[in-house]
């Protein structure tokens, strides 16, 4: 998938050289602009703490690096994604940490016609670490509850969620492309409630990234941490158990699911909430199956 | 008319704004203390009582004076020492339990307001993001000025219960900044050139300016609305944000080296900080301001970035904005960017500024001008006259006079205007600013 070597020493030697150089001018002039941006706090955040600005310079290059060579993505049918108002994108989780979160927002900024930024939603965990909390917010996720989400899909923003939740990142590596149970169904009615569309999700890789063959729960109790995972290299190689395996990946966008033909009042009606639910989980399972065949090998893909 | 707490900005300048509303006979604002100079002027017209409303002497007050309208604009202000922190729980909740009382007393009283502040929501991870007048949160704000809050709260709620006759208003202020308001917030960020921080954390930061607040009092004292109302300016910035908006540096202290840094803090030269005020700050909460707009039809004039530039700017930068923006430029002169890119003149199409207009999403290219522009705040003010298009309204007063700001004509800035601004939070340019 990737170009075997495609640094500047092997290009030909190039007619426009100016361009280049501009092109390099270019962007450590807006480096400079960034930290200055920086310094002086001059920069828009949302009410959810959402920083465009830094999302963009800080948080997305090393994703981008890691989406590209390390994980090679392969992002399908990207386009079902709408290019305008609001959206909720519903996915499977795995991974033992939540990379395939952070994968699937850049495919659809990078890969979208439109480019839209996802708003993921996350667990309350995640907010009430320190560092890791406030960085989240600034690339743009909050607290998955009802009042959130709504928020977020009435003002016309794409909204991802993974209700498998920990369930699903902390599953065994046996229990690999097995969804769990999809929570309360909450995302169902937030979605009918704002009358978006959902769109499923499927993401295939990232369940090799760290295999979790065990998880020692009395040290998960004591860390506050839903598990606390072993895998080949984790906690065998210490830091060095933190290097994700190279699998290759696949993310599909499914065919956009409407909510606004419902009847009104739909959202209180706890059946209609739960036929959704399934038909979405059934739709993302038929497509991890159908991805996985068509990967082949976890690794060489 | 009675009004509390005129020894502070809030009470004073309310007081004195009532005292000129025609139809208004009487203005008389109490406080345990006697009014600075400057609170007495801001009270003009208003006469001032010297009484605690702790004590039963103010059933007397308002009986004699056949007062219809208490504002409790007094209460909950938040202390950091732990001395004032006794002390203000005594004037915050017990203050107010005699005030309430009075009122009940007294059948002439029909309208009464209290200012409350929005700590009542806490701050916890497991709340949402944005809250609004219903919001159930997880827990209750332990101890503190927040706790105080919610129990004045609750106060108030069964007083309304009591005498169903009375309309009974509860503003939810965000924090308050302003040129002339002196809290700990303003003093904290008055430190220099290191503001102290929670380590690990960013919280956001929602603010009201001190002239809105007297405002949207104003508006409840005379309007008709009552219940609880979140007041805040639109938009708001992370502590570390507004620590740079303010031409200083934040200086991250982990939690538990808060007390000892604050005492040592206190040996060293840069001043001593408060760790109270650190953790004050480190609540970051963001308010929903439909009912506001909504129901009391008022919209602050500031915005949240708008109200601390216009507090910051009665502060003296450690690192200002030019100075950067200039030293921006020698470092890409050395790094061997184009030379233009210094001396481009007042066009302002440099590479730099290109990108940087870029990321704005194309932001206002007039005070992309350089670095001759006055007064040293032009990069900080950028976003101000960006939102300060949308809402020309507003410009006569975010213009208002340095040492003290013009009090709103409400019915000019806020009934006039088209009450569009659904979302309150949201940046004007475009959402995801990616250049494309």
């Amino acid at each position: 998938m990737t170009d075997p070597e495609s640094g500047p020493g092997e290009l030909p030697p190039q007619p426009d050289s100016p361009v280049s150089e501009a092109g390099w001018q270019r962007s450590l002039a807006g480096g400079l602009a960034f930290l200055r941006r920086r310094l002086t706090g001059d920069y828009q955040v949302d009410e959810f703490g959402y920083d465009a600005d830094f999302t963009e310079h800080v948080l997305l290059p090393p994703l981008r690096l890691l989406y590209e060579r390390w994980f090679r993505v392969t992002a399908l049918t990207v386009e079902n994604v709408p290019s305008t108002g609001g959206a909720l994108l519903v996915a499977n989780h795995s991974g033992t940490i939540a990379v395939d979160a952070l994968m699937t927002a850049l495919a659809v900024a990078d890969h979208h016609p439109a480019h839209r930024m996802l708003r993921m939603l996350g667990a309350d965990l995640l907010f009430d670490t320190p560092v890791l909390g406030p960085l989240a917010r600034r690339g743009g996720n909050t607290l998955a509850c009802q009042e959130d989400a709504e928020r977020l899909l009435n003002s016309g923003e794409v909204v991802s969620v993974f209700p498998e939740g920990f369930k699903g990142v902390g599953k065994p590596f046996s229990q690999r492309y097995r969804l769990q149970r999809f929570g309360r169904g909450g995302f169902v009615s937030a979605a009918v409630r704002a009358g978006v569309p959902i769109v499923p999700c499927a993401i295939v890789g990232a369940e090799e990234i760290y295999p979790m063959i065990g998880n020692i729960k009395p040290l998960a109790r004591a860390l506050g941490w839903p598990y606390f995972p072993v895998t080949p290299t984790f906690p065998l190689l210490g830091p060095l158990g933190a290097i994700p395996l190279p699998s290759k990946w696949l993310i599909e966008f499914g065919e956009p699911i409407p909510t606004d033909d419902l009847p009104a009042g739909a959202a209180e009606d706890p059946m209609v909430v739960f036929n959704l639910a399934d038909r979405v989980r059934e739709t993302i399972q038929q497509s991890l199956y159908r991805l996985l065949l068509r990967r082949g090998h976890p690794f060489l893909g | 008319m009675l009004v509390t707490g005129v020894t502070r900005y809030i009470g004073s300048a309310l007081a004195g704004l009532l005292a000129d509303q025609p139809g208004v006979d009487r203005v008389i604002g109490v406080d345990a203390a006697l009014p600075e100079p400057a609170e007495r002027s801001r009270m003009g017209a208003a006469e001032f009582v010297r009484a605690d409303i702790r004590n039963p002497l103010i059933a007397r007050v308002l009986v004699a004076a056949a007062i219809d309208t208490v504002v409790h604009a007094s209460a909950s202000a938040s202390p950091v020492t732990a001395a004032a922190r006794s002390m203000a729980k005594e004037m915050n909740v017990l203050g107010t339990m005699q005030l309430l009382a009075a009122c009940q007393q007294s059948m002439a009283v029909q309208r009464l307001l209290v200012r409350s502040t929005a700590a009542v929501y806490g701050d916890s991870a497991r709340d949402p993001a944005v809250a609004d007048e219903g919001l159930q949160t997880s827990s209750l704000p332990f101890g503190g000025a927040a706790r105080d809050a919610v129990d004045i709260e609750g106060y108030v709620r069964s007083f309304a219960r009591r005498r169903p006759d009375v309309r009974v208003a509860v503003p939810r202020f965000a924090q308050i900044v302003g040129p002339t308001v002196r809290n700990p917030l303003t003093n904290h960020f008055s430190l220099s050139p290191f503001v102290p921080v929670l380590a690990g954390r960013d919280a956001r930061l929602q603010l009201i300016h001190e002239a809105d607040v007297v405002a949207v009092l104003r508006r409840l004292v005379l309007g008709d609305f009552a219940g609880t109302v979140n007041v805040a300016g639109s938009g708001m910035l992370t502590v570390t944000q507004a620590v740079h908006r303010a031409g200083r540096l934040p200086l991250p202290i982990p939690r538990s080296a808060l007390d000892i840094a604050g005492r040592l803090s206190a040996l060293s030269p840069l001043g001593a900080f408060s760790p109270a005020a650190v953790r004050l700050l480190a609540e970051g909460r963001v308010l929903d301001t439909r009912k506001l707009h909504t129901e009391v039809g008022f919209t602050p004039v500031f915005s949240t970035p708008e109200a601390f530039d216009d507090f910051a700017r009665t502060l003296r930068p450690f690192l200002d904005p030019d100075a950067v923006r200039s030293a921006e430029r020698r470092l890409g002169g050395l790094l061997g960017l184009r030379p233009p890119l210094a001396a481009d003149g007042p066009s302002g199409a440099t590479v730099v500024d290109r990108a940087d207009r870029a990321v704005r999403g194309g932001g206002s290219p007039a005070n992309q001008a350089g670095g001759n522009a006055a007064a040293g705040t032009a990069t900080a003010k950028t976003s101000t006259a960006r939102t300060g298009t949308a809402r020309t309204a507003t410009g006569r007063n975010v213009a208002g006079g340095a040492e003290r700001p013009r009090l709103v004509g409400i019915d000019g800035s806020a009934g006039g205007r088209p009450k569009v601004r659904r979302r309150s939070g949201s940046p004007p340019g475009p959402a995801g600013g990616r250049p494309r």
